[in-house]
């Protein structure tokens, strides 16, 4: 019997880390290839190492694109539509996790329906909205939105204002405070740690949003990384070693957010899951 | 009593929170929603007046190969793709759940590729397809070349074939969301059951088949009608990897979409491709809901 789990056990862990390498080997790939040469890329058989680094790629591959302006960009973007998120979910979420008003449960249920709504079909009457207001080809349809909530982080916070105690409203009531006070200096407290989670899966995807940028940006000097390397794509279909340094800096930021909050993110994900 | 005063004060502050959203939700959703059903019954290029055209975007619809061949494309993408990727997600899963050393490791490195921007990845990926100098044919020609066969390895992107298969398997390198949520929900199901089958005499795979499968399923559901809400929707594989091609092989709805509404600026028939690919998935939804009542197990409901 002991032997058996013993065997179970090795080929477990052959097969993890046999994945581990399949999931590993595209990341690998990407950055042997942005450090060799042009030559290089076409060798046969391939080589994960390459034999000299060119860093210059890098450098090459950033400036015939202004990806430093695509990159500013990206953080505009991303951080107005951060704090537009993370305010209006914090104060929505409270108003309908501890305020009570005729109608609540009926507008919470559609909070939860407005979450399945496909967003193809949103997406051409909202484009003609924002152009009739000369808004195309500005950060404004990508960042203003934001102020108004998200159905999605919504909800995930109403779960998280429910499981603090009601005693603590009735509390502040009796002393006088207004539901302003009470979100602000009980509530908005104690929430922090679920507002960085939100913020962190919030910057994620708005970090990699394609479609937005896309139909919206219409000028260069305006793009962002995503839109910036797409672009990139289109110009330069076979220089891969510059394809894959501009790719590299695309994603090196998602990556470094992802391990400083990898904790938080894994939280966050796994709450989203549990309510199924 | 100031009681009344004081609920009536609780109600206005309750509508004064959640205006924000209230508001979006009617500039940015009911509005358009409707709007979209208004625009779909008109002829507007973008740049002249709207006319009013009745049902006759949705009639052009119908006799239009290419929507055909996108809904096609699209169905075949998500009724491939969803399960594929949930299978090796709950394998991986399982895997992670055996108490093995080195999880956060494990973990972080199948987790980490579903987090990374889909244009940098769908980038990477053609550069892996590469017919002639990717990885992915070299490690092919490899493995085949052990059985002494020769072989050129496949056209994959470029090939009208393999084009679709190719960014169903690039999809899988993205497991790593549903991984998450399945391995919290394997942490979630108690110990004690296993034990009490185990004093049973059951074996590994009638745990699986009654404990592990019918516990996880609420998760397993959730993440189906997710998973297939999403795939429905996908876009900027196609976008950057083949645009389409090649003949249209990967012409999914909502690219399909985007070049009506936003290069030939046709918004009356975009919205009305729109309008008919909503109402598949909403259908889809509602038929997973309706049937998840026979094979979804929840706890409260015993």
């Amino acid at each position: 019997m002991k032997g058996r789990v013993s065997v179970t056990k090795i080929l477990v862990y052959v097969v993890l880390i046999v994945g581990s390498i399949i999931f590993l080997m595209p990341l690998v790939w990407m950055v042997s290839t942005a450090l060799k040469s042009g030559e290089a890329i076409f060798q046969y058989p391939p080589k994960f190492i390459p034999e000299e680094l060119h860093w210059e790629n890098f450098k090459l591959a950033l400036t015939i694109l202004p990806f430093g302006r695509f990159f500013l960009n990206t953080i505009v973007i991303v951080g107005l539509s951060l704090i537009g998120t993370v305010l209006s979910c914090a104060v929505v979420g409270f108003g309908f996790a501890r305020l009570r008003f005729p109608g609540r449960d009926v507008l919470f249920f559609i909070v939860l329906a407005t979450m399945m709504i496909p967003y193809p079909v949103t997406t051409i009457p909202v484009f003609i909205m924002f152009r009739k207001m000369g808004w195309i080809d500005t950060f404004l349809p990508l960042t203003v939105p934001a102020f108004f909530g998200n159905a999605f982080f919504i909800f995930l916070l109403r779960q998280f204002y429910l499981s603090i105690p009601m005693e603590l409203d009735d509390a502040a009531k009796i002393d006088g405070c207004s539901s302003w006070q009470i979100f602000c200096n009980i509530h908005l407290p104690l929430i922090r740690p679920a507002l960085i989670t939100m913020a962190v899966l919030h910057f994620i995807g708005a970090w990699n949003d394609f479609f937005g940028p896309l139909i919206y940006l219409t000028s260069q000097r305006n793009y962002t990384l995503a839109l910036g390397l797409a672009t990139f794509r289109g110009m330069y279909s076979t220089d891969w070693e510059l394809l894959m340094a501009a790719s590299l800096v695309v994603v090196i930021p998602a990556i470094i957010v992802f391990f400083f909050a990898q904790r938080k993110i894994i939280e966050g994900i796994t709450l989203t899951g549990i309510r199924g | 009593m100031k009681r009344p005063g004081y609920w009536r004060r609780e109600a206005l502050d309750g509508y004064l929170f959640i205006l924000p959203w209230l508001i979006g939700l009617v500039v940015f959703t009911l509005g358009p929603i409707i709007a979209s059903m208004v625009i779909s019954l008109h002829r507007w290029p973008l740049l002249k007046e709207p006319s009013f055209v009745g049902l006759q975007n949705y009639i052009k619809l119908i006799h239009d190969p290419l929507f055909h061949q996108s809904l096609k494309v699209t169905f075949i993408y998500a009724f491939v793709s969803v399960p594929l990727n949930l299978s090796v997600a709950l394998g991986l899963a399982l895997l992670l759940n055996q108490q093995v050393k080195g999880l956060s490791i494990f973990r972080t490195v199948f987790y980490l590729p579903s987090i990374l921007p889909m244009v940098a990845v769908s980038v990477v990926w053609m550069w892996l397809y590469n017919p002639k100098f990717g990885l992915i044919n070299y490690l092919l020609r490899k493995i085949v070349g052990l059985f002494g066969v020769e072989f050129q390895g496949l056209e994959w992107l470029t090939s009208p074939r393999w084009a679709l298969p190719a960014l169903i398997l690039m999809n899988v390198w993205g497991v790593g969301g549903s991984m998450l949520i399945l391995l919290a929900g394997l942490q979630n199901i108690p110990r004690t059951y296993y034990d009490a089958a185990a004093v049973d005499g059951a074996n590994a795979w009638q745990k699986f088949v009654k404990i592990t499968l019918p516990m996880l399923s609420p998760t397993l559901f959730f993440l189906l009608v997710v998973g297939l809400i999403g795939a429905m929707q996908v876009f900027t594989q196609s976008y950057i990897m083949t645009g389409g091609g090649p003949l249209n092989a990967t012409l999914f709805t909502v690219l399909l979409l985007y070049n009506h509404g936003f290069r030939w600026f046709n918004m009356g028939y975009a919205s009305a491709i729109a309008w008919v690919l909503s109402v598949i998935i909403m259908i889809l939804t509602a038929i997973m809901l309706y049937t998840s009542k026979k094979w979804v197990y929840y706890e409260a409901r015993r």
